[in-house]
């Protein structure tokens, strides 16, 4: 099972095991990493599971969608280049040891 | 009020429950918390059900809010399959099903809401369905197997969200799909006309058949099991299943005979306090006393999640108002409606971007002054139209018409 490291804005870092085919949000929200709230359950509506994708495992996600880009256009926190909502990241074998940083506010 | 100790009870196992229990441990709450829940689930997102559930592109777990360690870390206790027959608020305890007592120093009601039921005669046959639990929505999917197999129509009582959500999975399986509308428009409780009459084409060019101002008769049965649907107009409409999505009533009956008052929702202020000392409620169950005195029942994930946040701040002896802008949203076909505000009674809109693209936002007013905003794949101007109503930097229609007009500049003053 993939493993995933969230470290929130305060420092604290929880590493989850992911299963496959969970988004990060999924992996996140079940076991208590705070820092994403993932409201609407995973519909890409609500923009409250952003994170900051460490930089090596930017290039191996799939791209955001459309819908996925809009949302990020008005986060709550800061917008970076490595913004994505972990709602839309699927867990997979590539992405085992991925690390993602969460923002100060989802919202 | 402010419970400082002993067990906090919370009637319901829902997004408001949840909320509750979370909001009141890291309020610093250490005392007991139970949270009784009558399905046989913990928290599980509701919104998929009608959609990615139905699809068959989610695993149960999937659906889970938390893991179940993750809640016994947290030192919240869940009892599922535990249904309150009563609250004895003088005695500060609730009465369970099984006669055994549980006493509690505060007490949350989040206790939902039940589908509105059929009233028609054979309403009661096999395959007439509503859509509110898990089971409910796997007993739908398995109706909807049985339609496909058996090529028979899906048949939707009510053209709202619920019944429009299932319409579109039902037309992704391959259904054919009839939707009876009572009124003479979709959505009518939640959208203005312009963004009905959108939905009722996009519904059409998806292969969904429409009957507005329909006065059901009765469900015709076949060894049990529903056949048709029959109308007043004298229409019959043969079908392998029907989704009744009518709306739905408040569970506030326990509050009612525990002397709270209640007014089709338990009624609570914006802190979500009830009427009685010492009793929060949060979610689907309430009705809001809102400033300009009238009550307002919301259905959705941010009420619930809002107004627990605000009862376990409540119980702690904490005024924590719920004064954001509500939103909401729908997934139908590739189409996602994220609506910003409540439209109604708005006497005015204007469109940003072209509802022919399938691409804009619906902006409301009332005397001119905006009022909520619905966007369809339009997420950045939702999000965007959530903080410019919390702030009250509101566009003029010729503003918010206007793609050239840059509506962040309204929030930088």
């Amino acid at each position: 099972m993939p493993q995933i490291t969230y470290i929130e804005a305060s420092g604290q870092s929880t590493t989850v095991n992911v299963p496959e085919g969970w988004s990060l949000m999924q992996g996140a929200t079940a076991n208590g990493v705070e820092g994403i709230l993932g409201e609407c359950g995973g519909s890409c509506a609500c923009a409250t599971c952003h994170c900051y994708v460490d930089e090596p495992w930017l290039a191996k996600l799939s791209a955001p969608t459309e819908g996925e880009l809009e949302m990020l256009e008005n986060t709550a926190s800061e917008r970076k280049a490595n913004s994505r909502l972990a709602c839309q990241i699927k867990a997979t074998a590539a992405l085992d040891g991925m690390v993602v940083h969460l923002p100060e506010s989802q919202e | 009020m402010s419970v400082s100790s002993g067990r906090i009870i919370i009637i319901g196992a829902g997004q408001a429950g949840l909320q509750t229990a979370e909001a009141l441990r890291s309020g610093g709450y250490a005392g007991e918390i139970v949270m009784l829940g009558d399905e046989a689930y913990g928290p599980y997102h509701r919104p998929p059900l009608s959609k990615a559930w139905l699809a068959g592109e989610m695993e149960a777990a999937q659906l889970m809010m938390r893991a179940p360690e993750l809640l016994a870390k947290k030192n919240i206790e869940l009892r599922t399959g535990t249904k309150v027959n009563a609250i004895d608020n003088a005695g500060k305890m609730v009465r369970l099903s099984d006669d055994s007592e549980l006493s509690f120093s505060g007490l949350v009601l989040a206790t939902g809401s039940t589908p509105r039921i059929l009233n028609i005669p054979g309403a009661n046959a096999k395959h007439v369905l509503a859509l509110r639990t898990r089971d409910d929505a796997s007993a739908i999917m398995q109706a909807l197997l049985h339609c496909a197999k058996s090529k028979l129509p899906l048949v939707v009582i009510g053209g709202g969200f619920i019944g429009l959500e299932v319409a579109a999975t039902a037309r992704k399986r391959g259904l054919q799909v009839t939707v009876l509308e009572a009124s003479p428009r979709l959505l009518g409780r939640v959208l203005a006309p312009v963004l009905s009459e959108w939905y009722a084409a996009l519904h059409r060019s998806h292969g969904v058949q429409i009957e507005f101002n329909v006065t059901l008769k009765e469900i015709e049965q076949k060894n049990g099991a529903v056949c048709a649907v029959l109308t007043q107009e004298g229409k019959r409409y043969p079908a392998g299943m029907v989704l009744v999505g009518i709306g739905v009533e408040a569970n506030d009956m326990l509050a009612r005979d525990a002397g709270i008052a209640c007014d089709r929702g338990v009624i609570v202020d914006d802190c979500s306090r009830t009427s009685m000392e010492g009793i929060v409620a949060a979610g689907d169950c309430t009705a809001r006393r809102i400033a300009d005195g009238s009550l307002l029942r919301l259905e959705s994930v941010q009420n619930a999640t809002e107004q627990g946040k605000s009862a376990a701040a409540a119980l702690l002896g904490q005024s924590r108002p719920f004064t954001a802008t509500p939103w909401f949203w729908s997934d139908q076909y590739d189409k996602k409606l994220q609506m910003a505000g409540l439209s109604m009674g708005s006497n005015a809109w204007a469109v940003r971007g072209s509802m022919e693209s399938g691409v804009f936002s619906v902006f409301h007013f009332r005397d001119g002054k905006l009022v909520a905003v619905d966007s369809v794949n339009d997420s950045k101007i939702h999000l965007l139209s959530r903080k410019l109503l919390d702030a009250g930097a509101l566009p003029s229609p010729d503003q918010a018409a206007d793609t050239a007009f840059d509506l962040n500049s309204l929030l930088a003053k």
